[in-house]
């Protein structure tokens, strides 16, 4: 099989990678974050001392990471799904750009609103 | 009859159309999740303004049906399209291919996706 000739620095191999990540990220957060939710299952106060546990800093840091991920995880997609089934092959750097951006620009929204 | 004829006429192997399968399910889930991650974001986005109470969230939640029917959308979508991407990697990175494997990552998408929708259950109730 021929090697990718694409250089590794490339924008939308770059792209590919946080896509990666950031997936297997949010894959593996996915069951913790199910769990915490069902702690309303046991009532109102299970879920509201879970949610104090979640004030501390670091606990905050964390939470605006997974939003980022998440942010550049939809963007990103958005992206793919465009590339996939409108046939959007031009601005690819443009549309990378873009997705970083809206991504950046979300988790400092949620670190504004939350702090 | 041409070799291309043949190859047109041979029946995909279940492998092959499981695969085409999961790969339709990983782009509609995608298109579902689009929508619902943008809802999830904003709605995090205001949620979280003056500090999240568990109050504060089982008053929008308890008792609202199109919540839940939004969060059962959602958790089961997120927890398919979770576990077909983990399957596309485990396959790159560890080899793990196959009908068997399929089927697990299958099931594990549905066990994820059932866990959120008893979550949100516990939210709606």
């Amino acid at each position: 099989m021929r090697p990718d000739p694409r250089p590794r620095t490339h924008p939308t191999y770059v792209a590919f990678l946080v896509h990666r990540i950031s997936g297997l990220l949010l894959a593996l957060f996915l069951p913790l974050h199910f769990w915490a939710l069902s702690r309303a299952i046991a009532g109102e106060d299970a879920l509201e001392g879970f949610l104090r546990w979640t004030d501390s800093g670091t606990v905050k840091a964390m939470e605006t990471i997974l939003v980022v991920l998440l942010a550049a995880h939809l963007a990103g997609g958005l992206r793919v799904l465009a590339l996939e089934f409108l046939g959007w092959r031009s601005a690819q750097k443009t549309m990378v750009a873009a997705s970083a951006g809206i991504a950046f620009a979300t988790g400092l929204l949620f670190l504004l609103n939350v702090v | 009859m041409s070799a291309s004829h043949r190859l047109a006429a041979a029946p995909a192997s279940r492998s092959t159309r499981a695969g085409t399968h999961l790969w339709v399910a990983q782009r509609v889930t995608a298109m579902i999740l689009a929508i619902a991650v943008v809802v999830h974001l904003v709605t995090i986005l205001i949620a979280v303004r003056g500090g999240l109470s568990a109050a504060e969230i089982l008053a929008r939640t308890q008792g609202n049906g199109a919540w839940f029917a939004f969060y059962v959308v959602f958790a089961l979508a997120a927890g398919l399209h979770g576990a077909i991407g983990l399957r596309g990697i485990a396959a790159e990175w560890l080899g793990w291919r196959g009908r068997g494997f399929d089927l697990a990552w299958l099931a594990i998408g549905l066990v994820t996706g059932l866990f959120g929708i008893r979550a949100a259950y516990g939210l709606f109730a």
